[in-house]
């Protein structure tokens, strides 16, 4: 049994363990075996900045967690683009390879996938 | 005709978010009038819908109580996850009697459990549905 899912992260990597929580589901879910994509909305869009330092807050660095999805064949990366743009960022700014997707697109993709799930 | 059945996952605070009270209402609903429900998943803050020794005021709903009620009704299957349980203090019977602790933390009807658990439950059901906070 396949479906295809996807998370949506809405939340920045200051936000307590809320990544850390999806990234371990997300992770389960991988392992399964199923394919699974994620979508940067909002504030998540933070979570993916480069240069970040939540050691010196004693928050687990979750960078190399998201350097990790590779490995568990998560590759399809979506950012909502007006997300980035308000907040000022662009695609440089990010860690990993993203796919910008505009308001407008955000609907049609979402079609594309059977379970659509927040963190 | 069959019934679609549902996988549910309550993320968010009971106290400090609408996430168990929906979810409670929207389960509860959906059994009376016949649906099923896979399995209920408590992630993230949700685990706090399954503290034993939860004791509110006598005029507030018993939010924990509630789902113990509904899962000897409805032989509901209400599955905590084991790592966020245990980062937040709420220990099952075998991770307390390694601290030598008391019984267990979670109250009846409720059982301890990893995120394969939620998987199996996502792949499972017709429907999968988040109540988070």
């Amino acid at each position: 049994m396949k479906k295809n899912f996807l998370y949506v992260i809405q939340s920045t990597s200051f936000d307590g363990i809320r990544i850390q929580e999806a990234l371990d589901e997300i992770m389960t879910v991988a392992a399964f075996d199923q394919p699974v994509s994620l979508l940067f909305l909002d504030e998540g869009v933070y979570s993916l900045k480069r240069g970040q330092n939540p050691e010196i807050l004693n928050l687990k660095n979750v960078v190399p967690i998201f350097d990790a999805l590779e490995m568990y064949e998560i590759k399809l990366l979506y950012i909502e683009d007006e997300s980035l743009k308000i907040r000022g960022l662009s695609t440089g700014d990010l860690i990993l390879p993203v796919i910008p997707v505009s308001r407008s697109e955000i609907g049609g993709l979402l079609e594309n996938f059977d379970v659509v799930l927040t963190g | 005709m069959m019934m679609i059945k549902f996988a549910i996952k309550i993320s968010g605070s009971p106290y400090h978010s609408q996430a168990s009270d929906t979810g409670y209402h929207f389960i509860a609903a959906a059994l009376r009038k016949g649906y099923g429900i896979y399995r209920v998943f408590f992630y993230g803050d949700g685990i706090y819908n399954a503290l034993r020794y939860a004791s509110p005021p006598t005029d507030e709903r018993e939010i924990v109580k509630r789902w113990s009620l509904l899962a000897q009704e409805f032989d509901l299957d209400l599955v905590v996850c084991v790592s966020a349980a245990q980062r937040r203090g709420l220990l099952g019977e075998e991770e307390n009697k390694l601290l030598g602790g008391r019984e267990s933390d979670l109250a009846e009807g409720f059982r301890i459990s990893g995120l394969g658990q939620w998987v199996e439950a996502m792949l499972e059901a017709d429907r999968v549905l988040v109540f988070s906070g």
